[in-house]
């Protein structure tokens, strides 16, 4: 099979959820509340907005991680052709991972790889 | 060699040939999609219906306790018997959250994982596709789920959903480099990204034998990578009931709660199949360098029995580690992949280089 089969996998995924989804729409009983509306804290009323800022941690490490799956890409050409490519590319490969290593070294000195 | 008695390649293509000669070319094509959609939608329902009782029955195990023992025999019917009660229960929508993306959420992480399925050699000549990106494929693939688990938790209009999705993303793109790079070591090894080549080179021994220490250190990070990603075991911040309910998928109910579990459960097989695949030689039997007598009783195991043999047993660690240790904080978790994975990661693939490149590999 080729390539452009996937879309029938992405059509069976689909349809397997959508099935399901439809039938659990129409079938079950339903009953309506005002409690039942309510978000699941504990049993506490929720407090405030939940869409508001969040810790800035998580975006840091969102950003460092953009710029090595960069780098990995550019890696897996190289793996694949690494026998031909011998020792001149073995040698342009640890230059790479050089740079790469100082990338992350900074990132680590500047503290960004720190939790707060 | 013998074990191509048994070759999957003639039936499927006997198949293949039977239709469109019977058929005219556009309805036979219907009807093999059918054929194959079918089969591994029901696949797909098998595995992930038996890995959520394996589960159950592992967790009661390792507690000492019987598990579920009372539908059917051993209890075999619980699962069916749950996701028969899931379907029947309403569908819960919390005021003020975004329906649309509520709704899509379980579209995506299901979808993730059975595209996933497309790539995987499950016997010679037994996958729908054979990509020659096979592995870089199945890796893009898998880490489409991560949208889905943060639509969840950021449309849920909860905050615990939230902290939830929140971790999951930072933990899923930050343990995927790992995955990635320690499959890099091995693709060096082989040359090849192509799952049916990579098993083939493996007939002469697995990849985790015949790359020295740099393969065993690659499948180890792979496992523990890959536990990480799946949101399992010691990492399962995403969920920590203890703190965050459910995390992300606190508000869904019914059918769509079940679908995030069996997502769950499937994007284990699937990285399971993946390490059992690049590491341990996928359906190919084991064998000894020169022990002619042993290698021939072992190539009349069936290429499935191999597969889901080797799949299982990397499944049952996983399990292992789930109800052994104790969850990691965040802090903990990320400063495990970034200063000690990402760095022993990176030397790893230079030092398999180097083996491949002086031919120290067998």
């Amino acid at each position: 099979m080729s390539a452009e089969s996937l879309i029938l996998f992405f059509i069976v995924g689909a349809f397997l959820v959508g099935i399901a989804l439809l039938f659990s729409s129409i079938v079950p009983p339903t009953s309506t509340n005002p409690q039942k509306a309510e978000a699941y804290e504990c049993g506490i009323p929720t407090e405030g907005l939940t869409w508001l800022q969040f810790n800035v941690g998580y975006y840091l490490f969102a950003i460092i991680f953009l710029i090595f799956d960069v780098e990995t890409v550019f890696i897996f050409p190289w793996a694949v052709v690494m026998k031909e490519a011998g020792i001149a590319g073995f040698i342009e490969i640890v230059i790479f991972f050089f740079v790469l290593g100082l990338g992350l070294l900074y990132a680590w000195k500047k503290g960004a790889l720190k939790w707060e | 060699m013998a074990f191509n008695i048994y070759d999957f390649t003639s039936f499927t293509q006997s198949i293949d040939e039977a239709l469109y000669e019977w058929l005219p070319p556009f309805w036979a094509l219907i009807v093999e999609m059918t054929i194959i959609g079918l089969v591994f939608l029901i696949g797909y329902a098998i595995i992930g219906l038996f890995l959520v009782y394996a589960e159950r029955k592992v967790c009661a195990f390792m507690q000492n306790r019987v598990g579920p023992n009372r539908v059917g025999p051993y209890g075999i019917f619980q699962t069916i018997a749950d996701f028969i009660k899931l379907l029947m229960k309403e569908l819960v929508y919390i005021k003020n959250s975004d329906k649309l993306l509520f709704n899509i959420a379980p579209f995506i992480v299901i979808i993730a994982s059975f595209m996933a399925i497309a790539a995987i050699p499950f016997a010679k000549g037994l996958h729908a596709i054979d990509f020659d990106i096979g592995i870089m494929y199945v890796i893009a693939v898998t880490s489409l789920g991560v949208v889905g688990v943060l639509l969840a938790g950021w449309s849920s209009n909860n905050k615990y959903s939230l902290i939830g999705a929140m971790r999951s993303g930072a933990q899923i793109i930050s343990y995927e480099l790992s995955v990635g790079l320690s499959l890099l070591t091995i693709i060096v090894l082989a040359g090849t990204m192509q799952f049916s080549e990579v098993v083939e080179l493996q007939s002469s021994g697995w990849f985790i034998f015949k790359g020295h220490i740099p393969a065993c250190i690659a499948f180890v990070i792979f496992l523990i990578a890959s536990t990480a990603e799946t949101n399992r075991g010691p990492f399962d911040l995403a969920e920590a009931e203890s703190e965050l309910t459910a995390g992300f998928h606190t508000e869904y109910s019914g059918i769509k709660f079940a679908f995030f579990f069996l997502a769950e459960y499937m994007n284990m097989f699937i990285v399971a199949s993946i390490a059992a695949t690049v590491f341990l030689g996928g359906w190919m039997p084991f064998h000894i360098g020169s022990w002619e007598g042993f290698n021939y009783v072992m190539d009349f195991i069936p290429p499935l029995f191999w597969y889901f043999g080797k799949t299982a047993f990397i499944i049952w660690l996983m399990m292992w580690f789930k109800w052994t240790f104790p969850r990691l904080r965040i802090d903990q978790l990320l400063n495990l992949e970034w200063k000690y994975l990402l760095p022993i990661n990176l030397v790893n693939i230079l030092i398999m280089a180097f083996i491949v490149l002086m031919g120290w590999h067998f």
